[in-house]
């Protein structure tokens, strides 16, 4: 388990992620201008879960999400979170950021620096719930700083009252702009399992913008790219990553496939773990503490999947499956051929050379074994 | 120790640079926001108007002022007719006439502590849901404390010093508009009366050291307690 670190026990009544099943979406059709940048976005987002807005520095990330709080107003357009309309220019409808009821962490935390951290979690909570601060606090691990000013604390203690601090108002959403961007990387390593446990045990949607692979693979349910002030493609986070516009994002090392898959059985005599992709395609990974029939959410590279035409037998290789070629994606000017295969319900990547590809003949619709050299577990509580 | 003469001036100078920068203070703080954090047209009019007395004769004040604001000034016949409100040769108008003196030292004081407060700490306050009135008082103005002491404190030290504009609008009443420069002034026109007008002098001296002292005091308190928080 990623979160296996020191921490105390939870009681989390309130902010316990219930079975809510909402149908509310965020929807954000925007244009505005901004320097050099055209903003012109049309996009529905899932108000459950963490939604990752993701895009390289200067995409505009981060306008967007002050467009979402409130705190830059756009040129034209409509946004509605569920049934509430945050701002409409053809009504002339618009939410000053203190009446959305969104919270935001920003980059650089922004504490009052005048006020204790006791203070500054309270600044927004008119209405005094003292359960709910508990459950915030001790899921956050500040009980301990409430007397401290924030001049005291280490950059992801700030960061964490920070993320108090905005949950603390109940907002009906989070805005994260990069919360570990500022941070060195022990900081980072100790804010990450403070995140994956909001993303578990609140039930807030979460609107997580960052330039980070492994964030994504590790926070997000659903991803939102955006380049030049545009929306790339957004979807589901295995989608998105699958698809051809992700591509040039990811490295040839970084290439790979994400796939959902259920916690099935242990090992008996070694420490590794049977997980089901569908009724009869399943994976070894290493042993994970999970309980049967949880889910959980694999990434296997590109490079470490090779094909036969025969079942192998024999050999080192533990997981191989049973898939049929979707898509045969040539690359030009490269002796690399990408092949998108079909395993029951999901699509895994494989890279091959040119080769390798001619020799065996490979055509859409063809079957082929899969043998997979490594499968990582990146985000192990999918809700 | 002192006299009752010399107790009554550096009373009536006590009363009227504290009243005047009392009721100046809320405007400075004002100005100082609206310099601080606008862009309007005339802009830098408003500037120059409000840093005008620093730069002028007293003395073009206290003409100014008579004609505005005494019994038959434009404004001053209205606030007469209408609130009974007189300036003319009172400690009032002494008052306004240290006030309008000493404001443009206070608004620039005010305007840079309002100026080093971060705008983002402004905006993550509204995201928490406070109404830009509220950031105002909770965010804004406690940190551009320092400032406003610093303002306070040198419109107050320089209200005790003020001659020019006083002897002009409201003349040179004792107990009524004669404050320690007034009085000074006094017994250095008086022959033989070499000793009161040193004695004043050192008063003047003393309270003068001891308000920049306080001032120095106040606002190292302030930022200490800002960085200890920063």
């Amino acid at each position: 388990m990623l979160t296996s670190q020191k921490m105390s026990p939870l009681h989390v009544a309130t902010v316990k992620k219930q079975d809510r099943i909402t149908n509310d979406v965020l929807t954000i059709n925007v244009k505005q201008k901004l320097g050099d940048l055209d903003l012109d976005m049309n996009v529905e987002l899932p108000m459950q879960g963490i939604t990752s807005i993701f895009g390289r520095s200067g995409a505009g990330k981060t306008s967007l999400i002050n467009i979402l709080s409130g705190l830059t107003r756009p040129d034209e357009g409509y946004i509605s979170l569920g049934e509430r309309v945050l701002y409409d220019s053809a009504n002339n409808i618009f939410l000053p950021p203190e009446k959305r009821r969104i919270g935001y962490v920003f980059q650089d935390a922004r504490l009052f620096p005048h006020y204790t951290v006791m203070g500054n979690l309270h600044y927004g909570c008119d209405h005094k719930d003292p359960e709910h601060f508990n459950d915030i606090v001790t899921l956050l691990g500040i009980e301990h700083l409430l007397n401290r000013y924030p001049s005291s604390l280490s950059g992801g203690e700030k960061q964490r009252v920070a993320i108090g601090r905005a949950l603390l108002i109940k907002p009906d959403m989070l805005l994260m702009d990069e919360p570990l961007a500022s941070l060195d990387l022990p900081r980072k390593q100790e804010l990450m399992p403070y995140l994956e446990m909001l993303a578990k045990e609140v039930n807030t949607p979460i609107v997580y913008v960052t330039h980070s692979l492994d964030e994504i693979l590790r926070l997000a349910d659903h991803m939102v790219m955006i380049n030049q002030g545009k929306v790339v493609v957004s979807g589901n986070v295995n989608s998105v990553w699958g698809s051809l516009e992700m591509r040039p994002w990811l490295p040839a090392k970084e290439q790979s496939s994400l796939l959902t898959a259920r916690v099935n059985l242990n090992h008996p005599k070694y420490a590794l773990t049977q997980v089901m992709l569908s009724h009869n395609a399943y994976l070894w990974v290493s042993r994970l503490n999970q309980e049967r029939g949880e889910w959980i959410r694999v990434r296997i590279h590109s490079n470490d999947v090779s094909l036969t035409r025969v079942k192998p037998e024999q050999t080192s290789i533990r997981n191989v499956l049973l898939a049929r070629i979707d898509k045969i994606h040539h690359i030009k000017d490269d002796q690399k051929v990408e092949i998108k295969l079909r395993v029951g319900e999901t699509h895994l990547w494989a890279n091959i050379t040119l080769w390798a590809a001619d020799e065996l003949a490979l055509k859409v619709g063809d079957e082929v074994y899969a043998q997979i050299k490594g499968v990582s577990v990146t985000k192990d509580d999918l809700a | 120790m002192l006299t009752e003469y010399e107790l009554q001036a550096l009373l009536l100078s006590l009363k009227i640079a504290g009243i005047a920068v009392l009721f100046s203070l809320p405007f400075g703080i004002l100005c100082a926001w609206v310099l601080a954090r606008c862009q309007f047209i005339g802009k830098s009019m408003l500037d120059g108007l409000i840093h005008l007395p620093l730069v002028l004769p007293p003395v073009v004040i206290g003409y100014v002022l008579l004609l505005t604001m005494g019994r038959q000034g434009v404004l001053g016949k209205w606030l007469y007719e209408w609130f009974g409100l007189t300036f003319s040769f009172s400690w009032r108008g002494a008052a306004l006439a240290v006030a309008v003196v000493s404001f443009p030292l206070m608004v620039r004081s005010i305007r840079l502590g309002l100026e080093s407060v971060d705008i983002k700490l402004e905006q993550a306050a509204r995201t928490l849901g406070a109404s830009p009135l509220k950031v105002f008082f909770t965010i804004t103005l406690p940190l551009a404390l320092p400032g406003i002491l610093t303002g306070t404190i040198l419109a107050f030290a320089r209200a005790l010093g003020e001659f020019g504009a006083t002897i002009t609008f409201v003349s040179n009443i004792p107990g009524e508009t004669q404050t320690i420069p007034l009085a000074m002034y006094s017994f250095i026109e008086t022959p033989g009366a070499e000793n009161e007008a040193a004695r004043l002098c050192i008063i003047a001296i003393v309270i003068a050291l001891a308000s920049l002292v306080v001032s120095e005091w106040l606002s190292r308190i302030a930022r200490k307690r800002l960085e200890a928080a920063c």
